[in-house]
């Protein structure tokens, strides 16, 4: 073991340089988080994964966020264990309606100010699931969305994109109300 | 019922619907249906998957001699067929899913809970005659009693990230004295979107069964459905296939590997591990275009692999094996992980074979049972690997079942990429209606899927058999006595699909 740590100490760290928020189409709906809430929060959102019956792809790259290539916690970022400490929901998956009432009261077990990340084409709408007689549709079928991430899954890198889109939202947000 | 001594002679009682090279379909009365289930319980036997039909049920038996599958087909009439679990335990859920979603009763059921329906679908028997749905009512966990006995409910929304479930122990201070995981959450009714849904369609719906075994499950789909069509995909397609499912295996084992170190918080681990992962993932983007080789498989062949991404991964294989050395070295000699994984959660050799688990859950557990070995589905029969198979079944032999698989398919990776056939790497489909059947080696354990097209070369029915169904019960057995600080360690040991399962 001390080999690793000593090699962890003399090489290079893994950790790539962020993307650019623009890359993605999040720039406008990142302009819903306000200025009230970047005021309270300053740099740092704590992140609640809730899986509403996705197939897991998902999971596996919000995983890789945490990874050394990628390293969400330099960010501000932090997934907390409990909705009752989290700023902000990631859902994954289309809404099966098995899970609905556990989506709606993990959200209601937020504080606020917060804001709910559809992540993946199932969340934005259901994907391929949308028509099943199990499957409410999208995300926002049972949650109000404030951002969306497309793919199938994401990409970390995309997905990292677009909640530092939620950090760094304009300026001419900054007089709008709180929530 | 006496007439039976053997399962080939209820199998020559029935008559033969479908007859392929490796397997059949017969179809038989109540009396053969009931002997074959009682057959289950004999090592010769082991249940590859129990699943509804209209109007009648299917029972894929795995002859662990000869290693064919038999499908048993029996007509419900009145909407009953005698129950398999009563005699063969493993059946229960799989009864319990056919009775949620065709309505089809299993006479004098082990078990009559519902299980994947929870009262929400607004349909009763979605599958089946369906008709409008009660409210939900309260899931009657079963009970432990005694003094001193308390319950933990956890879930479906866990702390982590991760899938949906619910798990309720009962617990003696620590120890935990019964657990019974209630599952159902993801289910996205996958069988009902694959009636009448065109290949192309069925073949992305494969693919997100369980987003970790896409490659596997693609695989699978795309076997059944040119077995049905009665096609050949190019060699270089099985080929390119095989490459992606040692690829996914690899990215697994790796991950899994450090997240059970994590879950005994030895982050080392961990933080190595998924570094290796994410190499691993790259390097499949390069070569397939996508991070997990999604929609890269499909009936009459596979995506094209760049010849930037082959050389890449050429790179790469030399370099994975000297850091996943270094990362081994540190598991075996770091005494307060061993510690945390030598004999938690030990599965014992009986219930892997009774329940016929695949993976690493069976090898680490005795049963050997490997799809690539057994079946030696092409390209598997010309490549040389070992199973390795452990029989001490606690988690610290789930990880080192990982470990040598991780060696195995690294040799793989290198044999596919000597050997890769040239040629085309697809093959246009026929038109046609037919039958097919396919199972194939995730990293998971063996995956059955099982589909019939119609004269439209539309979906007439698709089933998909997720391992977990033969692993989630046993990860129940296993925890008992165990404390409680244990399970996510067990369960991760498991590493059972909440989506594959639920579907």
């Amino acid at each position: 073991m001390r080999t690793l740590l000593l090699q962890g100490l003399l090489h290079q760290p893994l950790t790539e340089a962020p993307p650019r928020p623009e890359d993605v189409e999040t720039r406008a709906l990142a302009a819903q988080l306000d200025a009230e809430a970047q005021r309270r929060l300053g740099r740092s959102l704590s992140l609640r994964a809730l899986d509403s019956g996705s197939c897991n792809g998902c999971e596996l790259e919000m995983h890789a966020l945490s990874n050394a290539f990628y390293d969400l916690e330099r960010f501000g970022f932090k997934f907390v264990a409990s909705p009752r400490h989290a700023d902000v929901l990631l859902v994954t998956g289309p809404m099966t309606k098995n899970m609905r009432e556990a989506a709606e009261r993990t959200y209601l077990a937020m504080p606020s100010p917060k804001w709910v990340v559809a992540v993946g084409g199932c969340a934005i709408d259901g994907g391929c699931f949308a028509k099943s007689y199990a499957v409410m549709g999208g995300v926002a079928a049972v949650l109000p969305v404030d951002l969306r991430i497309a793919g199938c899954p994401p990409r970390p890198i995309d997905l990292l994109a677009g909640l530092l889109s939620l950090l760094k939202q304009p300026r001419a947000a900054r007089n709008a109300p709180g929530r | 019922m006496h007439q039976f001594q053997t399962l080939s002679a209820v199998v020559s009682s029935g008559s033969v619907v479908q007859r392929h090279r490796s397997w059949q379909r017969i179809l038989v009365n109540a009396d053969a249906w009931r002997v074959a289930a009682k057959f289950l319980s004999q090592p010769q036997c082991t249940l590859a998957g129990l699943w509804g039909d209209s109007g009648s049920v299917h029972m894929a038996i795995l002859d662990e001699f000869s290693y064919n599958l038999n499908i048993l087909t029996l007509g419900c009439e009145g909407d009953k067929f005698p129950s398999v679990a009563k005699l063969h335990p493993p059946a229960i859920r799989l009864e319990r899913a056919i009775a949620d979603l065709f309505g089809y009763e299993p006479l004098k059921p082990s078990d009559s809970r519902p299980w994947l329906d929870h009262g929400r679908w607004g349909v009763r028997h979605p599958l089946g005659g369906n008709s409008a749905s009660e409210t939900a009512e309260p899931y009657a966990f079963l009970n432990a009693s005694g003094e001193g006995i308390h319950q933990i409910a956890v879930g479906p929304v866990h702390a982590g990230i991760i899938e949906p479930g619910h798990f309720r122990f009962h617990a003696n201070g620590e120890a935990v004295v019964r657990l019974e995981a209630r599952l159902g959450y993801a289910h996205k009714g996958i069988d009902g979107l694959m009636q009448g849904a065109t290949l192309e369609e069925a073949g992305r719906l494969a693919g997100r069964v369980s987003g970790d075994s896409t490659v596997a499950y693609a695989t699978a789909f795309a076997m059944a459905a040119e077995d049905a069509l009665g096609i050949a995909p190019p060699p270089r397609a099985q080929w390119l296939r095989a490459l992606m499912m040692e690829l996914e295996r690899l990215a697994n084992h790796y991950g899994d590997i450090g997240a059970i170190c994590n879950d005994a918080s030895f982050s080392l681990m961990q933080a190595h591990c998924a570094v290796l992962r994410e190499r691993v993932l790259r390097v499949s983007d390069l070569c397939f275009g996508h991070r997990m080789m999604r929609d890269a498989v499909f009936a009459g062949g596979a995506r094209e692999a760049s010849v930037d991404g082959l050389s890449a991964l050429r790179a790469l294989l030399p370099e994975l094996e000297k850091r996943f050395a270094a990362i081994v070295t540190v598991y075996e000699e770091t005494a307060s992980i061993q510690d945390r994984t030598v004999s938690t959660g030990v599965l014992k050799p009986e219930l892997a074979k009774q329940f016929g688990a695949g993976g690493f859950v069976g090898r680490a557990s005795g049963r050997s049972f490997d799809a690539r070995r057994a079946l030696r589905y092409p390209p598997y029969d010309g490549l040389e690997f070992e199973v390795p198979v452990l029989e001490e079944g606690d988690v610290n032999a789930r990880v080192w079942i990982r470990i040598h698989e991780v060696k195995q398919s690294i040799s793989l990776v290198k044999q596919i990429l000597r050997q890769l056939p040239s040629g085309p790497a697809r093959v246009d489909l026929v038109r046609g209606a037919g039958e097919g059947l396919a199972m194939v080696e995730g990293f998971r354990g063996d995956i059955l899927a099982w589909l019939r097209i119609d004269a439209d070369g539309r979906i007439a029915r698709c089933h998909l058999r997720d391992p977990s169904w033969f692993q989630w019960p046993l990860l129940e057995a296993a925890i008992e006595g165990n404390i409680v600080a244990d399970f996510p360690i067990c369960n991760k040991s498991f590493n059972c699909s909440y989506s594959g399962h639920d579907l």
